[in-house]
């Protein structure tokens, strides 16, 4: 699986990204950086965490206007899977390629910590490799994770499915809609989720719960 | 030309800066506040000297960047001096 990460200016998770998908999918991922007009021919784009451009006027806001961001919208049009994790999804949200707002938590404090995740649609591409309704742990690291959407939005989501990934067992950290985790676009090609399966991969990070989102990837581009 | 851009959460999107904010005026013990919400401000310079113009640009920019229309309204104002 050819993947690629792409850069911003104050994007932090690169590095625990490229790491992650060199591990799991066992091919090189390329870095992007934000100034590129075009995208090399991937299976996979990642956006990573961080906070780019400082957070300024809001999470994602800048980066979602930058030059590399016509490109990723039109590969994901053409059906190229995308992930975005903590930043990423706030970007993707802001782009419009996802739906929806990733607020201020409702607690004001940023956390970082584990939470446990509940596998909530196990028939995505980002997904497969868990069993429906299975927990597993995973970081977020974020101060702007409370996912938001209006009423409408939300029982889409929800009807459709879309949800990918929830908060479980009250572990919600941030306040989010339906203890939303993660979410689809309508044609199940692009996933946004604040937590960061890519720091739970080796034994070294106290388990390997998130290696299977990447794995459930490789499989379905297979 | 100059533009006044105020962006505030819609009704309903729950503010919790707005809240702290509140909380901490309660605790500089000013009495009587119903509730507190937190916007932003913005002033755009415009070389635009067609106030008909400079609105639509200007509602452009909001629409586009500015504000987030899921959680967000705007109001603006053009400054013709």
């Amino acid at each position: 699986m050819k993947s690629g990460v792409v850069v911003f200016p104050g994007s932090n998770r690169e590095r625990d990204m490229l790491r992650a998908l060199d591990e799991i999918t066992g091919t090189r991922p390329v870095p992007i950086w934000h100034a590129e007009t075009e995208l090399p021919d991937l299976d996979l784009v990642v956006l990573c965490g961080g906070f780019s451009y400082g957070d300024y006027l809001r999470t994602g806001a800048i980066a979602a206007r930058g030059r590399i961001m016509p490109a990723i919208a039109k590969a994901a049009d053409k059906g190229v899977r995308v992930l975005g994790i903590c930043n990423g999804f706030q970007i993707l949200c802001e782009a419009g390629l996802l739906p929806g707002v990733l607020m201020r938590n409702a607690g004001l404090k940023f956390v970082c910590k584990e939470v446990k995740l509940e596998v909530a649609n196990a028939d995505t591409d980002f997904t497969r490799k868990y069993k429906q309704g299975e927990v597993w742990r995973c970081p977020v690291a974020h101060g702007d994770g409370n996912y938001f959407t209006d009423a409408e939005t939300l029982k889409r989501l929800e009807g459709e499915n879309r949800v990918g990934l929830r908060y479980a067992e009250g572990t919600n950290p941030n306040g989010s809609l339906n203890d939303i985790a993660g979410i689809l676009n309508e044609r199940g090609n692009v996933f946004g989720m604040m937590p960061h399966p890519e720091n739970m991969i080796e034994p070294l990070n106290g388990a390997t719960d998130g290696r299977a989102l990447f794995e459930s990837v490789l499989e379905a581009v297979a | 030309m100059k533009a006044r851009i105020k962006v505030t959460l819609k009704n309903g999107v729950l503010d919790p800066q707005g809240k702290a904010i509140e909380g901490a005026l309660g605790s500089l013990g000013f009495s009587g506040i119903e509730s507190v919400r937190q916007g932003k401000f913005f002033e755009v310079e415009l070389a635009e000297t067609d106030p008909a113009k400079a609105r639509a640009a200007i509602d452009e920019m909001s629409k586009k960047l500015l504000a987030n229309t899921v959680i967000e309204n705007y109001a603006v104002e053009i400054d013709e001096q």
